[in-house]
């Protein structure tokens, strides 16, 4: 990072990256659930009615499918959409917007039309929201081609992605978690400052064992990483941020360094962003691994509301350690 | 039973519903409930007045503003504050939580989360039952906010074509979180719609549980009798905020005031009291007042679930991996 930075929260990160694509480009507007008269649900578009007007933040009822395919089709003719939902897990209902038209349109008309648009809201754990309010969906969405998918874990990384998800001329699906929103962090002031999708980052280095991660589980191996590095074992962290498209080139050197790797991430074990990035790395660098990749993840049930089976059920630092352990040959 | 001995047990329930709820939020302040809590303080007329009129072989669904409704169905106070605890002793183990109450053996259905997303389900019980032939009715409540959502349109849609026996409550209550009406619904009458479904409608300002009763009893027997879906629209207020975490800054003290002052628990209380029965009322507030401190006690008290819930809960027999 070079030039003036400044230090705020995640969510202002991400509102600094919103509000100066539409003071830069006047076809960027925003909707969703309470995003104006409100000041958004978690407060991420907070005073963003008073600045742009209800022309450019609008308020829609409780219509996600509806103001998807209303924004999918602005997008089609001319606009730059953000579409907030209140929760990722509210996008369920939008689905089949996201997957048959959004993803669909570039190619369904020949390249003739294409669709940008970001998609935001908190994803994946909260804290005891229960079963139907807990999706991590970047496993369900990172699936379709013609979708991208980001995850950013740091308040630079917030504000940089969301200028490029805005400047990008397809979907693309931006992950936050209610759990970082006041996450305090430097970002850089310039307009110009944006980080580029399909590029990973390297949250802390080591030479022992990669973690692989993305959003809030970053923080979380990043504690696991501290605790393994008293015992001994030097934990390299990469923090993904672009999950569609994958980091492939960084995986493949992470892991001909320290040959072994463990995915830290929300979300169930069956399948999944975690599974695809297992894939690649024992198809595109088998000979440098030396031991089998573990994957930590929410365990295979729906989220329980039980505070303690709540805690049970996300992955833990505790669960990342002990991976880490069991690839470096270290487990008792 | 007199009019008089009926009335009091329908108050009864009405405050016992606010008093578990007052309660609740207190011991959300304290940190023994996590997670989202909706209050329906202001609304437990609508609840307690419909049940009142359904048999107990009725179905009955709502959102996740469900704590009335459910202990209007006969949900133990005790089993419903112990899933607001998050204990093993509450109505879903202490895995669903405030917004997902369920309780078959009253054949309360369910709380759900995602708005408007339970108004097919009622439908699908109502298929079931015509289906079966066996009488029951369904009810689902559900927002004003969920008024616009494909789903509300689907259920309502499909139930006045296939001529199901289910009741669509909308319990009005003029807001969706912060979103006043007037942001929802270009037609503020969502029972307007019910022509174009061809469905029969209702629609009233919730005064007292008597009201209630009786709208019901019309919706009921139109369900029961002929098979045919209505849609109701009930105009009403909710006390508190939104959710525990909403401070409610979008409307003003004095209109809160102003409807605090029709509140329907408030018109029952100056109606038994004027009849003479104010001896009564203090006994049966003490009774309440007894029932949801040892609901509060027991919840405490109670084991939490443990992991190997966890599997047991996800699919029956051997674990699909
Ligand atoms: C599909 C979906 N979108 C958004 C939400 C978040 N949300 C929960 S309650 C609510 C407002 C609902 O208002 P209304 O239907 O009027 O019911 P009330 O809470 O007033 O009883 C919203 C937006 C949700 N749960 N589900």
């Amino acid at each position: 990072m070079s030039g003036p930075t400044k230090s705020v929260r995640f969510r202002e990160a991400i509102r600094m990256g919103m509000v100066e694509e539409m003071e830069r480009d006047d076809r960027v507007y925003i909707v969703g659930e309470e995003v104006g008269h409100y000041q958004g649900a978690y407060k991420v578009t907070e005073g963003m009615l008073e600045k742009f007007g209800p022309k450019r933040v609008i308020d829609a009822p409780i219509t996600e499918s509806g103001f998807t395919g209303i924004s999918i089709g602005a997008a089609m003719v001319g606009l730059r959409p953000i579409v907030e939902y209140m929760t990722w897990n509210f996008s369920a209902v939008a689905f089949d917007q996201i997957l048959n038209n959004a993803a669909k349109m570039r190619q369904m008309s020949g390249g003739q039309l294409h669709v940008p648009i970001v998609f935001r809201a908190p994803n994946a754990s909260a804290k005891q929201v229960g079963s139907q309010h807990s999706h991590a969906m970047e496993h369900f969405y990172a699936h379709v081609p013609g979708l991208k998918v980001v995850a950013p874990a740091t308040c630079a990384d917030a504000k940089g992605l969301m200028k490029t998800a805005i400047r990008d001329d397809d979907p693309v699906l931006y992950m936050e978690s209610e759990t970082l929103y006041n996450l305090k962090g430097d970002v850089p002031e310039d307009p110009e400052f944006t980080v580029p999708f399909g590029k990973a980052s390297v949250a802390r280095q080591g030479g022992d064992v990669t973690i692989v991660s993305w959003s809030r589980m970053v923080h979380v191996s990043l504690q696991a990483a501290e605790e393994l590095a008293k015992e001994g074992l030097d934990v390299e962290v990469i923090d993904l941020r672009s999950l569609r498209p994958l980091d492939e080139e960084a995986l493949v050197a992470n892991v001909s360094k320290t040959h072994r790797a463990v995915v830290a991430y929300e979300g169930w074990p069956y399948g999944g962003v975690g599974a695809e990035v297992v894939d690649r790395i024992q198809r595109l660098a088998f000979d440098e691994l030396d031991a089998p990749i573990e994957r930590v993840t929410t365990l295979d049930y729906p989220m329980p509301y039980n505070a303690k089976l709540e805690q049970h059920v996300i992955p833990s630092a505790e669960r990342v350690i002990e991976a880490v352990k069991r690839v470096a040959y270290r487990s008792a | 039973m007199t009019d008089h001995e009926r009335h009091l047990g329908l108050y009864r329930q009405m405050q016992l519903i606010r008093r578990f709820e007052e309660e609740a939020a207190r011991a959300y302040a304290q940190g023994k409930i996590g997670g989202f809590l909706h209050l329906y303080i202001g609304q437990e007329a609508i609840a307690v007045g419909a049940v009142a009129a359904l048999s107990a072989s009725d179905y009955v669904l709502t959102t996740y503003r469900d704590h009335g409704l459910a202990l209007a169905r006969g949900m133990s106070p005790r089993t419903a504050m112990s899933e607001l605890f998050g204990k093993a002793t509450g109505c879903s183990q202490g895995l669903g939580g405030s917004m997902h109450f369920f309780d078959v053996e009253h054949n309360m259905l369910g709380g759900y989360g995602i708005v408007g997303g339970h108004l097919p389900i009622a439908a699908g019980t109502a298929f079931a039952s015509k289906y079966r032939g066996d009488g029951r009715v369904s009810v689902v409540f559900f927002g004003e906010g969920a008024a616009s959502i494909g789903d509300c349109h689907e259920a309502m849609a499909l139930s006045a074509l296939w001529k199901l026996p289910v009741i669509f409550v909308c319990e009005n209550n003029q807001y969706a979180m912060g979103t006043p009406l007037t942001r929802t619904l270009a037609n503020d009458d969502v029972t307007a719609r019910a022509a174009g479904y061809g469905m029969a409608s209702d629609r009233f300002v919730c005064e007292n549980v008597h009201q209630v009763m009786e709208h019901f009893d019309l919706a009921i027997k139109r369900a029961r009798e002929l098979s045919e879906p209505t849609l109701m629209e009930i105009r009403t207020y909710r006390h508190r905020g939104h959710s525990m975490s909403d401070p409610g800054k979008y409307r003003t003290a004095e209109e809160v005031e102003e409807h605090k002052r029709r509140d329907p628990l408030v018109v029952s209380r100056t109606a038994l009291e004027k009849a003479g029965l104010g001896d009564k009322l203090t006994e049966l507030d003490a009774s309440v007042e007894t029932e949801v401190q040892d609901a509060i006690k027991f919840a405490d008290d109670s084991p939490e679930p443990g992991p190997e819930l966890l599997a047991a809960t996800t699919y029956k027999g051997a674990f699909a991996r």
